[in-house]
């Protein structure tokens, strides 16, 4: 047993950290917000040049073989510095799939372009009515020629606007909510038929609602078995997950730091306010929420490479949870502990607020995902 | 980073296991599974069962007796100790004032007293708190004066626990009475059959005897039995204390408190159905069982922290697992205590440990919820945790 990190791990945390240092600070992230995309493309080529992109993927592919540990500690890094770069969607999610499932031909034609930052992904799988629920998919990919015809609309593509390709999931037979009959397949995002509604989210990012008015697509478009996708979708947003994970605990060290920090230098009743002992104790109850958030993002990192798909669903499972609740817990009394200024834009804990309120809402939240480890007769 | 056990470590958790199986009488195991109280004669068996595997005082230096095990190790035997379940090895004697003896005090203190802690020949007690000192421990006032070979002992010890098995009491005691707080405290040995010292139970909550004041009224204590350096006894509290903390998380005992609850959840229906089929219930015990996986995830980064860089070393997020270990203790009794509803009420009126074996399992689960709420007061209280992280982690 052993939580230390490898000395090539100590050199990667290190390098993103330094990076992101001296590239992003919260002025910077406001103008980068501000830039057409909602991000950096220029940071983006930074993280390309520095290897962040084309961490997870084998040196056969053009990557470096990477693996969970490393995404914790890129993740953990974005998610202190409040990075508004699409690593999630583009490395996590699409990467994800086309390095778990791909073929050669689709790996050769897309990784590249990924891997040096030229080319971005969305992941295209949340409907109207979906809500948490990864088997319940209306949009239809229906056999033509040999190829495919996708019909159907998507919601909150993270990414979805800038993204130069998507990766949809769709249903090739069977009801809304079956198991079986959903696939995975690759839409240039300037497919005939494609027309994306893009606005910026709560959290800073940008999304869009994408739809699919029978778009064409080849045979070769399919990621894996295309009635058989569920399974490997599971996967590869359990790896989200899990990223996500760290990414919360990033930003809730962040948040808690700022906020200690203001507590020593805010001064009412002639007084700085971190000697009022109700004010400590939430700071240290904020402590405790997170490492406990840390100790199970460290599970759910370990649990991503699990190979019982029930046992690493469940693991993953119980770390949104208790992330959730850490990052709940933490978000909300953050601000309080900021008092007025803690409501405002211009304050940076705001923001470190509305982005784990997002993440706790992204892939299943605390609520969903605790029924889930009940159902599954606990983690103990 | 790799958060699995090591071969070695698996075949030394399945042996530790084996043997938990075999050597746990079976009378003791059932009581500590219903949360009863083990008698003094079973817990003394108990303790010389372990004794004799060379298991008495595990984590002891191997001179005086220990086994040398890594700190991973140390960890194993707790766990598997606490689901199998049996008593730990008794706290006061093993964990507390044995090493207080071995690190600070003479030759013949070690001689005299260390074997005999290991195989729980002498039942040891705590003496620290009294009526005015609690979390301020160091405002305590029970007095010694030394005169000639002899320390004359005036004072009052309370929340004793178990001092009414006790064959000696280790106590701190004022021996400078002009010198500031904590400068003035010695650290003394003293033996419970001395004149002058008498106990009175203390009754907790659930109706159950296990603490006890202590009095003492002129004990003539030998000045032998001082422990280190006159006036040095809080910087031994200190060490003491430390200690103390990192046992505290009790992951292995929640975990199998969670066991039987799923178990009696099971069988306990409510409206037609089990109650561990009722959606609140199972959340609440889901939430709990969660907090439970963190809590061991952060216990193990702790051990492996210890592990590298040596065990004596105090780690501030022993804090941490004092509070959610308490918390989730209290949890888990407050679990059971909805199991089974309404029927939580009869109250046991026989045998001096609330326990008749009379009535069934139902009759122990009130007095454990209710007994249990001392989990987060005693160990330095969560409050005081809290002000630890505070001063420690966040330099507040
Ligand atoms: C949306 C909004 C609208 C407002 N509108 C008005 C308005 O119209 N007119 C107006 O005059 N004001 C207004 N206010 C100001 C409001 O009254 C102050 O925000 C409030 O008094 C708190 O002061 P503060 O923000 O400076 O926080 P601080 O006083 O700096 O408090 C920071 C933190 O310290 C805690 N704290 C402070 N003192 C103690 C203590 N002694 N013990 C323990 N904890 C302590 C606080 O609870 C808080 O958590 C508004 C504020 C907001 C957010
Ligand atoms: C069942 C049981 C067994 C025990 N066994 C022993 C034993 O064997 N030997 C022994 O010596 N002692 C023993 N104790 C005593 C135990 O160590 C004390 O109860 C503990 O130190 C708390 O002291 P107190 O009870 O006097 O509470 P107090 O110190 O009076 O505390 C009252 C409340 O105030 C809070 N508080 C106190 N100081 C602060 C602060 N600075 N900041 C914020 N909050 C604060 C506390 O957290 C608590 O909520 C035992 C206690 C119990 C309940």
């Amino acid at each position: 047993m052993d939580f230390d990190l490898s000395e090539e791990q100590r050199l990667l945390k290190d390098s993103v950290e330094g990076l992101l240092k001296s590239a992003y600070d919260f002025e910077s992230r406001k103008k980068y917000g501000a830039e057409p995309d909602g991000f950096s493309r220029a940071i983006w080529g930074k993280f390309a040049e520095q290897g962040l992109l084309g961490l997870p993927f084998s040196e056969a592919d053009g990557g470096f073989g990477a693996g969970s540990v490393e995404t914790m500690i890129v993740m953990e890094a974005l998610g202190r510095a409040l990075v508004l770069e699409p690593y999630l969607p583009t490395v996590i999610l699409a990467g994800g799939f086309l390095r778990r499932a791909g073929s050669a031909e689709q790996k050769a034609a897309y990784l590249p372009g990924l891997i040096d930052g030229s080319k971005l992904f969305a992941f295209a799988q949340l409907e109207k009515s979906s809500r948490y629920d990864l088997g319940d998919v209306t949009t239809t990919a229906k056999p033509q020629g040999d190829g495919w015809v996708i019909d159907g609309d998507k919601t909150v593509v993270l990414n979805g606007d800038s993204a130069d390709v998507l990766i949809v999931t769709a249903r090739t037979k069977g009801g809304q909510r079956d198991r079986d009959g959903i696939g995975v397949f690759l839409v240039p995002a300037d497919a005939n038929g494609v027309s994306r509604k893009a606005y910026p989210t709560q959290d800073g990012l940008r999304a869009a609602d994408i739809s699919f008015n029978g778009v064409v697509v080849a045979a070769d478009a399919a990621i894996g078995d295309p009635a058989q996708g569920l399974p490997l979708i599971e996967r590869v947003v359990d790896e989200a997950r899990a990223a996500l994970c760290a990414e919360a605990v990033g930003a809730m060290e962040e948040s808690l730091k700022t906020t200690v920090e203001y507590l020593k230098t805010r001064t009412q009743f002639g007084v700085p306010i971190a000697s009022f002992q109700v004010l400590q104790h939430r700071a240290a109850d904020m402590f405790v929420a997170l490492e406990q958030a840390r100790s199970m993002a460290m599970f759910a990192i370990m649990a991503s490479d699990f190979e019982d798909a029930k046992e690493r669903a469940n693991a993953i499972a119980a770390a949104k949870v208790q992330v959730g609740r850490s990052l709940k817990f933490i978000g909300e009394q953050s601000i309080q502990l900021h008092g007025g200024i803690g409501v405002t834009m211009e304050a940076k804990i705001g923001h470190y607020f509305k982005r784990l309120t997002m993440i706790d809402r992204t892939f299943g939240d605390a609520d969903y995902h605790l029924a889930r480890v009940g159902e599954a007769g606990g983690v103990i | 980073m790799d958060l699995s056990f090591s071969k070695e470590e698996l075949a030394f958790r399945d042996e530790v296991r084996a043997f938990f199986k075999e050597a746990v009488p079976a009378a003791m195991r059932q009581k500590m599974i219903e949360g009863r109280h083990p008698t003094k004669d079973e817990m003394v068996e108990w303790y010389r069962i372990l004794n004799k595997k060379g298991w008495g005082v595990p984590h002891w230096p191997v001179q005086y007796g220990g086994t040398g095990w890594t700190s991973v190790q140390d960890y194993i035997f707790n766990e598997e100790l606490q689901l199998a379940p049996a008593p730990q090895p008794l706290a006061f004697g093993v964990s507390m004032v044995g090493p207080v003896i071995y690190t600070f005090g003479n030759e013949a203190q070690k001689q005299r007293f260390l074997p005999r802690i290991a195989n729980v020949d002498d039942w040891w007690c705590q003496g620290f708190s009294e009526p005015g000192a609690g979390s301020d421990l160091a405002s305590l006032k029970t007095k010694a004066e030394r005169r000639g070979d002899k320390y004359i002992v005036n004072g009052q010890k309370t929340w004793t626990t178990l001092a009414q098995y006790a064959d000696w009491i280790f106590c701190l005691v004022r021996t400078d009475p002009t010198a500031k707080k904590q400068s003035g405290i010695s650290f003394l040995l003293i033996d419970m059959k001395s004149k002058g010292i008498s106990v009175r139970p203390i009754i907790t909550i659930e109706g159950g005897h296990e603490v006890n004041e202590v009095f003492f009224d002129d004990v003539e204590v030998p000045v032998e039995n001082l422990v280190g350096e006159e006036n040095k006894g809080w910087d031994y509290a200190k060490f003491l204390l430390g200690n103390e903390r990192t046992g505290i998380a009790r992951v292995g005992m929640s975990k199998e408190r969670i066991k039987r609850i799923k178990q009696m959840a099971g069988q306990v229906q409510a409206d037609g159905r089990p109650v561990l089929d009722n959606p609140r219930f199972r959340d609440k015990l889901t939430a709990v069982e969660i907090e439970l996986k963190a809590l061991e995830m952060t216990q193990l980064r702790v051990v492996a922290d210890e592990g590298k860089h040596g065990k004596g070393k105090p780690n501030p997020a022993s804090s941490v697992l004092k509070i959610k270990g308490s918390e989730i203790q209290q949890a888990t009794t407050e679990l059971l205590m909805d199991v089974i509803g309404p029927y939580a009420a009869p109250y046991d009126i026989h045998g001096e440990d609330g326990s008749n074996e009379a009535m069934d399992w139902t009759a122990q689960v009130a007095p454990s919820y209710f007994n249990n709420r001392k989990v987060s007061i005693y160990g330095g209280s969560n409050e005081i945790q809290r002000n630890i992280i505070c001063k420690a982690v966040l330099g507040l």
